[in-house]
């Protein structure tokens, strides 16, 4: 077993731990730490992938602004130091059932792909330049990612205009 | 020779690899001993800090400052640290134990972080990642995350009040900070931190001065230092996030706010006053060191001459000035220099003329805004603060006369 090997398998089994105690914990705030945690350790993962470049944008979109506004806006309900009731409702089964589709679905996807058996080696050297040429050449992916500014931009004036005082 | 740093390492290495171990373990052992160092010496140079510190704002309050222990006060920061050593860690009722004692190791881990791509010298950097100054932007959001933590698990409502300005007033602040930090990215064509220097002919603040300020401002902000410390307004908040530390706890953020400034000074030199580039220092880098330390220094000073020339601004009007002046005006400082850049090098300028339009451009806005203000603050109506009234204190009526 190489070293990325292991520090992999000690990143994965710490990130999957970490997302277990955000569904287990009966503090919100300790939920979201957690996930903070979880989140951390899928840009690990990005990083042992040679992804620098999505492991910091994963770092800085998920942690430094989902989960802060998330325990932000947790922490500005009531009585955020107590415990909050039973982590189970009556959805449970389903939600499990739905999990494990999920899983083997996403399973079965990966291993027919042949991403599987590529190995590190294969990656290009500088992602960074290609992945932004791709993302406004019009032969790529320029209408998703247009698409998704303006979509970005309806949500932000959607705030605004929910937010304004009449 | 002019390179002492790399061939240390380089004898280390090769000291390592002849004791017969594996390639790839003396790698990361060298690299932790190279992590180790640039930890240590951020903290080493901190205690020196508090000392220059000290002896500034002595000066310019006018009084001697520290200088009683040892030679000019020197001893001072030692003083210091061996009491903050021996006081007792306290952790209060009802606190969060985890939170609460993870919170100061974070905040340090934070601004420590920032020195893992920061270049001391041409070949002396800890890792020279291809999204520097990205990476910049994505480590400080465990400073909030910490300061977050820290005010949450005190149990105290000052510390969470404190939480809550302070995360406010650090996220909001971010947004111009990352588009003024796209200045440089754009004129240099990359995010490494290297490529930037290496890119500064001139430095970039005669080519984007603005940016440059919109850079000191936030940065400053992003520390929490007067004037935008209401984070911890002693006279309404008590200390803010950290009422409940004592000891090293306190320490920690004592430190990591310290440790902030003083890596605030090097982004501004390496961003926008050349970093380690000055004559001589391609061949010797043992120059660099020295010209990027100087650099770092006069960073420094700025924020700590500001932060005791001006007094403390109210949550309303470090909100507005963020969202209503600030944001706006990185905005248009960036798409000006991108369209500008791009006319200039289809017209295929020389270096000195391009320098010189692109600062033409930056003061042309810079008096747009003066124009701007002086025509619109005049006639701005004041906001009225509502507020109820309260009861007044009356002495109560004396019955027996």
């Amino acid at each position: 077993m190489s070293g990325v090997e292991i520090i992999f398998i000690i990143v994965a089994i710490v990130t999957l731990l970490a997302a277990l105690f955000v569904v287990t914990t009966p503090n919100l705030v300790h939920a979201a730490l957690w996930l903070i945690l979880a989140l951390f350790g899928v840009a690990a993962t990005f990083v042992l992938l040679n992804a620098t470049f999505l492991a910091v944008v994963q770092v800085v979109v998920y942690i430094g602004a989902i989960a802060v506004l998330m325990i932000f806006a947790i922490m500005l309900t009531r009585r955020v130091m107590e415990d909050s009731g039973p982590q189970i409702n009556s959805n449970w089964i389903l939600a499990a059932l739905l999990g494990l589709v999920l899983f083997v679905g996403l399973t079965f996807v990966l291993i027919n792909s042949g991403a599987a058996n590529a190995s590190l080696s294969d990656l290009v050297v500088d992602p960074v330049e290609q992945l932004g040429k791709e993302l406004v050449s019009p032969n790529a992916y320029v209408i998703p990612f247009e698409l998704a500014s303006v979509l970005l931009l309806a949500a932000m004036i959607g705030s605004i205009v929910i937010a304004w005082k009449k | 020779m002019g390179d002492p740093i790399n061939l240390i390492s380089q004898w280390f290495n090769n000291l390592l690899l002849g004791w017969g171990l594996a390639e790839g373990l003396v790698k990361v052992i060298s690299l932790a001993i190279g992590a180790a160092i640039v930890a240590t010496l951020g903290l080493v140079t901190v205690i020196a800090l508090i000392w220059v510190e000290r002896k500034i704002a002595g000066r310019l309050q006018d009084r001697p400052g520290p200088n009683r222990a040892g030679p000019f006060g020197l001893f001072q920061p030692f003083a210091d640290m061996i009491k903050i050593f021996t006081k007792e860690i306290t952790t209060p009722d009802g606190a969060d134990k985890v939170a609460f004692n993870i919170a100061p190791i974070l905040a340090m881990a934070s601004v420590l972080m920032i020195w893992a791509v920061v270049p001391f010298a041409g070949t002396v950097v800890g890792a020279n990642i291809n999204v520097g100054v990205l990476y910049i932007v994505a480590v400080g959001s465990f400073g909030i995350v910490a300061v977050l933590m820290a005010g949450w698990s005190s149990n105290n409502k000052f510390a969470l009040l404190g939480a809550f300005r302070a995360v406010a007033q650090m996220v909001s602040y971010e947004v111009p900070m990352v588009i003024a930090l796209l200045v440089p990215v754009l004129l240099a064509r990359s995010m490494g931190m290297n490529d930037i220097v290496a890119a500064q002919t001139p430095w970039f603040i005669i080519i984007a001065p603005l940016a440059a300020l919109i850079f000191l401002i936030t940065s400053m902000a992003e520390v929490g230092r007067a004037p935008f410390d209401l984070l911890e307004a002693e006279s309404e908040i008590v200390a803010g996030f950290h009422t409940e530390y004592s000891g090293m706890g306190f320490g920690m953020f004592y430190v990591s706010e310290f440790l902030h400034v003083w890596t605030v000074g090097a982004l501004i030199a390496t961003f926008f006053f050349g970093g380690w580039s000055g004559p001589g220092a391609e061949n010797f880098p043992i120059l660099g060191i020295l010209y990027f330390y100087m650099k770092t220094f006069i960073g420094y000073f700025l924020v700590t001459w500001i932060r005791l020339s001006l007094p403390r601004i109210r949550i309303d009007q470090m909100l507005a000035f963020n969202w209503k002046f600030l944001t706006p005006l990185s905005l248009v400082v960036l798409i000006v220099t991108a369209v500008v850049d791009k006319a200039l090098e289809m017209a295929g300028v020389e270096r000195w003329a391009y320098a010189l339009i692109m600062l033409a451009a930056n003061l042309l806005i810079g008096w747009i805004v003066v124009l701007i203000l002086k025509a619109v603050e005049p006639n701005r109506k004041r906001q009225r603060v509502e507020f109820e009234h309260r009861p007044v204190a009356v002495a109560p009526k004396s019955t027996d006369s």
